[in-house]
């Protein structure tokens, strides 16, 4: 079987040309990472690139139906691997700090067996369209799972039905500590303003930890 | 900055077999994560393998493994593989990223909201 994200306009595949290779500041020290995550076509890619100072690139890893590394020479004639790709890009947060950003790709079950893309991340945003709110349940399940704290954003799409936050909160079961943003995944402003929110409720549950 | 004008074209397993030379995964102490950053320490010679090459002249400053992995259109865990090999004789450095504990610490969100609220 083999998957591939029809999502991505980023990078041309294939090889590198001089001078597109954006480096970060010689002073960058640490990076940090929050992972979107969200249903086929809700606007992961369109976020990290409002937000991203790179365009966005791809990533991908290789992985055997059972889900761990690269299969050595097994795969050959057995084609059992599936390839998932990821966006992601990058904000220089300061001179030494900067944030990457990972959009997960369409088939939800396949970003949890990605290795070390949930670990030690701060925490994902759940991209939500209204229209297909069933998708979300699957994601918010496996992150409450893994205990990854998380934030929800409606992406505003046009004749996308609009819920009262309360509606969404009863339809997505969500506590109420759980913050619910809407946003426009195309504005800036809008996605740095969802990020915020997940920072804020980060903060708040690391300032109370016997809240969380 | 100049890079080989190659195609990484054919990322089919047969190929990927060759680049890691059979190795499917890093020995432990060499693990990386998807954002540690690498910085090149030693320039590359004409007579490394050509991705380690490639890896060297992109890293003259900082750059994380997932961009690595997304300019040489090479899989997150074969990127890992030949890291582990520049990382063992001290060609690159790597950076390891800050990992949020159980929860992250205040400061650090804080530089975030910061960073962000500059936006």
């Amino acid at each position: 079987m083999d998957y591939r994200d029809s999502e991505t306009d980023a990078e041309p595949r294939g090889f590198v040309e001089p001078g597109q290779v954006q480096t970060l500041a010689a002073s960058t020290t640490a990076a940090v990472k929050v992972v979107i995550v969200g249903g086929f076509g809700v606007g992961k890619t369109t976020l990290v690139g409002a937000l991203s100072e790179i365009r966005p690139l791809t990533t991908e890893e290789t992985m055997t139906q059972a889900g761990v590394g690269v299969d050595d020479v097994a795969g050959v004639e057995r084609k059992t691997s599936t390839t998932v790709a990821m966006d992601f890009g990058r904000i220089s947060l300061n001179e030494q700090l900067v944030l990457y950003l990972f959009g997960t790709p369409g088939q939800e079950r396949f970003w949890f067996l990605w290795n070390g893309l949930f670990d030690g991340a701060l925490g994902a945003v759940v991209l939500v369209d209204t229209r297909r709110l069933e998708v979300s349940f699957d994601v918010i399940g496996r992150l409450e799972e893994r205990g990854v704290p998380f934030v929800v954003a409606v992406n505003a799409f046009p004749q996308a039905p609009v819920h009262p936050v309360a509606e969404l909160r009863a339809s997505l079961d969500l506590p109420d500590s759980v913050p619910i943003v809407d946003c426009d995944a195309r504005d800036r402003g809008s996605c740095r303003d969802v990020l915020l929110t997940l920072m804020r409720y980060l903060h708040t549950l690391a300032a109370s930890p016997e809240q969380s | 900055m100049t890079l080989p004008n190659q195609r990484w074209h054919n990322s089919g397993p047969e190929r990927l077999y060759v680049i890691t030379a059979g190795r499917s995964r890093p020995p432990e102490e060499a693990v990386v994560d998807l954002v540690t950053l690498i910085v090149a320490r030693a320039t590359p010679q004409p007579s490394m393998q050509p991705e380690h090459a490639a890896i060297l002249r992109m890293c003259h400053a900082p750059l994380s493994v997932a961009e690595i992995s997304a300019h040489l259109s090479l899989p997150m865990s074969v990127v890992t593989v030949l890291l582990a090999d520049l990382l063992a004789t001290d060609r690159v450095e790597a950076r390891a990223p800050i990992q949020a504990a159980r929860l992250p610490d205040l400061e650090l969100l804080e530089a975030v909201m910061h960073g962000l609220q500059r936006l």
